[in-house]
């Protein structure tokens, strides 16, 4: 019981923290619903496959909410269905190149010489080539219809920025007084690593975090919008939004919804990231705190 | 090659401001700068080498194969027409080929198309690639003025309906992606309000229109780029907007300013000359990670809005799997974003002097 109270305990003082800062809120409010909607929707509202050629570009109604599309479906079906790969894509590669930035960064930073000048020349070469250029090249010679390696690939090409960046936090926390006196009652490296220097930069590495994933629904956005990427059996909100562009949706006045339902899921999505970066920067920094 | 130093714009420490010393430390930073760039360039090049000579699945062999079943070409002459398509000989030994693969680049030779035939795919840079720099270049060069601009008055009216406006405007057009922006323009200007004519906007440039100095040139060269260049300029202006608005904020702490207040300085020098300048210095190192997002970038945008550049014709050649054009297109566009970086490092370095020292340098 007591374990379950202090699971409360902490739900509750993190959602304090959270709903600290206005748009930071919105913006959890907002993943709420997206992952509500990509995960427990679909439950509900089976995916819409039957073409009726008599319900094209149909306008909003009681059947379907939000229309339908150029082959007579349920435009809102397919929003509900979108969101999935979408969503843990994007965490996925996230996390991944998180973690590989963290290790990098932080090793360099503490390692200091060759090795710190090794890492930061790979890092100035991967921040020197163009990210989305590549992966338009890659995917003549990769096929990358698979959700891992799409993730893996993502991440080997987004962890420069991250790990320059999380270099320059260690660098600099290693200075301060509280790792001095740390070294200097003789704490091990791994006590200082994950004991003193880590805990501190959680609101960094968080923050990365959801950077990494916003730049992930881009990327992965942009491949399926130039039809470089193409999963068989699914449904992502780009999948949707090329679909509608190769069939000319932009040019008719009846398939405004077909076009801009998914591009306003994934625009709020993005939305929601960015803004939930807000309240991290609250939930870790107890300094922001003090006075509020 | 004679490097001009610049006037030094601050008082130095007296050992410091020694010329010869400072002209040393200045060309060796830009030396420096200029050794790593063509370093990377160096790095990509022989990359693409050693991707379309030795991966198992390169483009080359590829070729070769999709000839021999297409045309029922024997091996050999197949082999020939890749080497002629690829500026490779394919008969030498590797290291020559190496060699050889770079003396052409030098010479600015990337082979021949294989879809078009005699198409040579310099020629195909120099066509399109104006395009995309004018384009690109323009959109850096407002967005990061207005948004130096517009981040100073949020800082200055900070916590003003103002500021609310201007920082919520920042968040919603940096956190969209810019081809879901081109996407909403596109729909909702064109066919929904049929404010403009999307159709006519295609393409760089109205056929029949010769290039040249005239006002009617010019105008219909704008006419072309405005979508794109508005594009890239809404999506880059909030991420300049909210760095400069947090950079202005701390430099009004700083005790320079306070100090430059005491001493009565107008109001709009301490802004310009005092905290604008201080301000937007952190700005130049995001500058050239822009560069490469925006040239990036437009490889999408020019899809969405027909506009003829180089990131076009990279999408038409990988849709054709028109490898050498692939290539190239993808070796100028890394080489453009590594010399863009350059310009804004030295750039950078002219107004930080702590760069050109060599202080402002971590390790």
């Amino acid at each position: 019981m007591t374990f379950l109270k202090g699971i409360a305990h902490w739900v509750n003082q993190t959602l304090r923290l959270i709903a600290r800062n206005k748009a930071g809120f919105l913006g959890f409010i907002g993943l709420l619903f997206f992952i509500f909607l990509a995960f427990v929707m679909p439950l509900f509202v089976p995916l819409d496959k039957t073409s009726r050629v008599d319900k094209i570009y149909n306008p909003p109604s009681a059947e379907h909410i939000l229309g339908t599309d150029f082959q007579g479906r349920d435009i809102f079906s397919l929003v509900v269905h979108g969101g999935r790969d979408v969503i843990v894509i994007a965490f996925l590669t996230g996390a991944i190149s998180t973690l590989i930035a963290v290790v990098l960064g932080s090793t360099s930073a503490l390692l200091g010489g060759a090795v710190d000048s090794a890492i930061m020349t790979a890092t100035d070469f991967w921040l020197a080539i163009p990210t989305f250029p590549l992966l338009a090249v890659l995917a003549t010679q990769i096929k990358l219809n698979d959700v891992w390696l799409l993730s893996l690939i993502l991440a080997l090409l987004s962890w420069a920025t991250l790990t320059r960046a999380i270099r320059s936090q260690v660098l600099s926390l290693r200075q301060r007084d509280y790792v001095e006196a740390a070294r200097s009652l003789g704490m091990s490296n791994r006590h200082i690593i994950f004991k003193e220097i880590l805990p501190n930069m959680m609101s960094y590495i968080a923050i990365s975090l959801v950077f990494a994933m916003t730049a992930a629904v881009y990327a992965q956005g942009g491949l399926v919008f130039l039809g470089l990427l193409s999963f068989s059996d699914n449904n992502s909100w780009a999948v949707t939004i090329q679909l509608a562009w190769t069939r000319g949706a932009i040019f008719f006045k009846d398939s405004f919804l077909n076009i801009m339902a998914p591009v306003i899921a994934i625009a709020l999505f993005q939305l929601s990231l960015v803004l939930f970066t807000r309240s991290l920067e609250e939930i870790f920094n107890p300094r922001l705190r003090v006075g509020v | 090659m004679a490097v001009q130093t610049a006037p030094i714009p601050v008082s130095l420490p007296e050992e410091q401001a020694r010329p010869n010393v400072l002209q040393r430390v200045f060309r060796s930073y830009v030396f420096r700068r200029l050794v790593k760039a063509l370093a990377t360039i160096f790095a990509v090049v022989t990359a693409t080498f050693f991707l379309i000579r030795l991966m198992p699945s390169n483009p080359v062999e590829i070729f070769i194969q999709e000839q021999i079943a297409m045309y029922g070409m024997s091996y050999q002459e197949a082999r020939d027409q890749a080497s002629a398509l690829f500026a490779i000989d394919l008969d030498a030994p590797l290291s020559q080929q190496y060699l050889e693969y770079l003396g052409n680049l030098l010479r600015g030779d990337l082979g021949q198309s294989y879809r078009s035939k005699g198409t040579y795919v310099a020629d195909i840079i120099r066509q399109f690639l104006p395009w995309t720099l004018f384009s690109v270049g323009t959109s850096l060069l407002i967005s990061f003025v207005l948004g130096v601009v517009l981040g100073m008055l949020m800082a200055y009216r900070r916590e003003t309906p103002i500021d609310y406006a201007l920082s919520t405007f920042a968040s919603l057009v940096s956190s969209v992606p810019n081809y879901l922006i081109a996407i909403i323009l596109l729909v909702v200007l064109g066919p929904q309000l049929r404010i403009i004519n999307i159709a006519s906007m295609r393409g760089s440039i109205s056929p029949g229109v010769q290039p040249g100095f005239t006002l009617h040139f010019f105008l219909d060269v704008l006419y072309h780029a405005a979508l794109p260049i508005f594009v890239y300029v809404l999506t880059t202006i909030g991420g300049w907007m909210l760095a400069m608005k947090s950079s202005t904020i701390a430099t009004l702490e700083e005790d320079y300013v306070t100090v430059a207040r005491a001493r009565g300085l107008k109001d709009g020098r301490i802004m310009t000359s005092y905290v604008g300048r201080n301000a937007s210095l952190p700005l130049f190192t995001q500058l050239a990670i822009s560069i490469g997002f925006v040239f990036g970038g437009s490889v999408l945008i020019e899809a969405i809005f027909v506009y003829q550049g180089i990131g076009q014709q990279l999408i038409k050649a990988i849709n054709q799997r028109d490898y050498p054009v692939m290539q190239g297109i993808f070796l100028i566009i890394t080489i453009s974003v590594i010399m863009a970086n350059l310009i804004a490092d030295l750039l950078y370095s002219r107004l930080d002097p702590r760069i050109r020292l060599g202080q402002g340098e971590t390790k």
